[in-house]
């Protein structure tokens, strides 16, 4: 620690916002996988969209406290607006995208007044039950929906009028990956703002941040309209590229799957959801094809480890681990962006 | 002149319990007020119905002559009434130093500004380190608040409040769990507030009451039970019975 204690202000601050090398090294891989996995894009398009579900979701668990057993809802809306948007009005990806991001968004702020009302264990109860409630919708307007059927005859454009969906998945990939990296620059650069911090207090200790003159409501609100717009990107990239919706979408599994690949991956520093889909897709692959009944046995037991260990511990044992093996000093437990 | 803050007719209950009883008072402009009774008397309770926390079941509230009584908290703040919590109510997982930044960013408007990195105006910064300075927090700006020792936390718990710039200022028991030596250093820093800061002090230790404030109200069961200067105060045989006799007891 040198300098005045200005200085080191100005530095610790600065240090949160700026890049880690690891972050390049991920970004990198993801483009390199452009040229470098051609055979795997479907798979990769569909951990993408997954992931960018998880972010969304962590903008509101992680940085701002709020649990969500719902949070389909807005990726289901964002899905299903997206895929009839194709059919109905026009099949261009990027109108289609930014319209049913918006719509998401929209829907977000609207429920957000009722996950407002309560606390813990009555917020999830909403989230839970606008999700459901929507789920029901979905399955009743089949007129509109497609009903358990699912949507069908969903034909989309080429990207910028250019780059056609090919049967590889290398336009669904790459659209996807670049949507989401300019999603995650937005989301990166909130949550090292004012704002963010700002939200960070609320999650943890909502009584001190009303004390401190922050309107704890408003900053939920608008952190949930984000939230629940960046699931509605995530929902309508889905639709686009696999051209197809089915209530599967919106269903109470896709919810708590999200849940629990965030919870793999680690909250509150962005690269949790990345983290997490990554894990779980590999790991649902590796299992089903050892044993394909217990899979979800298996994934429920890392789970229950997960939570009981704690991850802050198991990631600081790891990076003591990684220190001692390099011979340097022990850290004290940090993380990339802020957070814990 | 109006009052920097005033109830009339302040009533809490709790189901059969009365915590705050038809409370009727004054806190002059700039004010050294200490707020004394004994454990269990309604001195948080009372600071809970000023701040927001609480919703009063009867009576008013007023700052500087407008009636707050219904608004809502995170307003308060805004009008210049800071609050500081007998129980440390700290952010775990942040630095004392965006603890700090959180606190004067949002007092200069910045709360909302999404598109740049906190930290990145230098006005947020100074005043920052000004207050790490007064408080002794600047050798631990960069640690994690939850692995702080517990008297660095209590300090930031001062610091925050001040951080939010107050004109009202009140402190439940700021020197609890602080260590003797430096309770003094915590108080002058107190004292040492603009003269146009009002001070509610609630405080067990007679000590500091005496030394730091001008006035003294005595709050027992819930209602005011009288108010003087401090040598009223200290020689009024009542209050030693109902309070000063019980700690000297005790
Ligand atoms: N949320 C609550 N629900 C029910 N009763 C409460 C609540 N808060 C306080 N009380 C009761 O109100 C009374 C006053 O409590 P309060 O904490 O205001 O006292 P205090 O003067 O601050 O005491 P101390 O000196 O110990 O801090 C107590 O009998 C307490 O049990
Ligand atoms: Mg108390």
């Amino acid at each position: 620690m040198q300098g005045t204690p200005t200085d080191i202000a100005t530095r610790h601050l600065a240090e949160t916002s700026r890049w880690k090398p690891m972050e390049f090294v991920f970004w990198l891989v993801a483009f390199g996988a452009i040229w470098l996995l051609p055979s795997h894009h479907l798979i990769l398009n569909e951990i993408l969209i997954t992931a960018l579900f998880a972010m969304s979701l962590d903008l509101i668990l992680g940085y701002a406290g709020i649990a969500s057993l719902g949070h389909a809802a807005f990726f289901g809306f964002g899905a299903y607006f997206a895929g009839i948007f194709a059919i109905r009005v026009i099949g261009d990806p990027l109108t289609g995208l930014v319209l049913a991001t918006l719509a998401s968004g929209a829907l977000g702020f609207i429920t957000s007044f009722l996950v407002l009302r309560g606390v813990d264990l009555a917020r999830l109860m909403v989230t839970l039950g606008v999700a459901l409630v929507l789920g029901e919708i979905a399955n009743k307007m089949t007129w509109l929906t497609g009903g358990a059927d699912g949507l069908q005859g969903v034909m989309m454009g080429p990207v910028l009028g250019l780059f056609e969906f090919d049967l590889y998945g290398r336009t669904a990939y790459v659209y996807s990956l670049v949507v989401t990296f300019l999603l995650f620059l937005m989301a990166r650069r909130i949550v090292v703002s004012p704002f963010g911090l700002s939200l960070r207090t609320i999650r943890d200790n909502p009584l001190r941040a009303r004390a401190i003159g922050i309107p704890v409501n408003r900053r939920l609100i608008a952190v949930y309209t984000l939230a629940a717009a960046y699931a509605g990107a995530a929902g309508a990239l889905l639709a686009q590229t696999t051209q197809f919706v089915s209530l599967d979408v919106i269903a109470l599994h896709r919810s708590a799957d999200v849940l629990l690949m965030l919870v793999i991956g680690g909250t509150g520093y962005l690269y949790g959801g990345f983290a997490g889909a990554i894990v779980f897709k590999v790991l649902q692959e590796v299992i089903s094809n050892w044993t394909p009944q217990y899979w979800t046995f298996w994934i429920g037991l890392i789970l229950v480890i997960l939570v009981l260990i704690g991850r802050e511990r198991m990631n600081h044992r790891a990076a003591v681990l990684w220190a001692r093996l390099r011979g340097k000093p022990e850290p004290r437990p940090r993380t990339i962006v802020g957070g814990h | 002149m109006s009052a920097a803050l005033e109830t009339v007719g302040l009533q809490k209950r709790f189901g059969g319990i009365v915590a705050t009883d038809d409370v009727t008072f004054r806190l002059e402009p700039g004010a050294r007020h200490a707020l004394i009774g004994p454990n269990g008397a309604g001195k948080t309770t009372f600071v809970n119905l000023l701040t927001g926390v609480l919703q009063p079941s009867a009576g008013t509230i007023r700052l500087h002559g407008e009636d707050i009584s219904a608004m809502a908290p995170e307003r308060r703040v805004k009008r210049g009434l800071v609050r500081t919590f007998q129980i440390n109510q700290l952010f775990a997982g942040m630095t004392p130093l965006e603890t700090l930044g959180v606190a004067v960013s949002e007092r200069m408007g910045h709360g909302y500004e999404f598109w740049r990195p906190a930290g990145s105006k230098s006005a947020v910064i100074d005043e920052i380190v000004e207050i790490a300075t007064r408080f002794k927090l600047v050798d631990v700006l960069e640690e994690r608040t939850a692995s702080l020792p517990y008297g660095k936390q209590r300090l930031l718990e001062i610091a925050l409040a001040f951080a939010c710039q107050p004109r009202v200022l009140l402190l439940d028991e700021p020197a609890a769990g602080v260590p003797e030596a430096e309770r003094h250093d915590l108080l002058a820093t107190v004292a040492a507030l603009p003269r146009d800061v009002s001070v509610l002090l609630i405080e067990h230790d007679m000590d500091l009451v005496f030394s730091f404030a001008e006035r003294i109200s005595v709050l027992v069961n819930g209602a005011l039970f009288t108010e003087g200067t401090v040598s009223e105060i200290a020689n009024d045989p009542r209050v030693r019975a109902v309070y000063l006799g019980e700690s000297l007891d005790g």
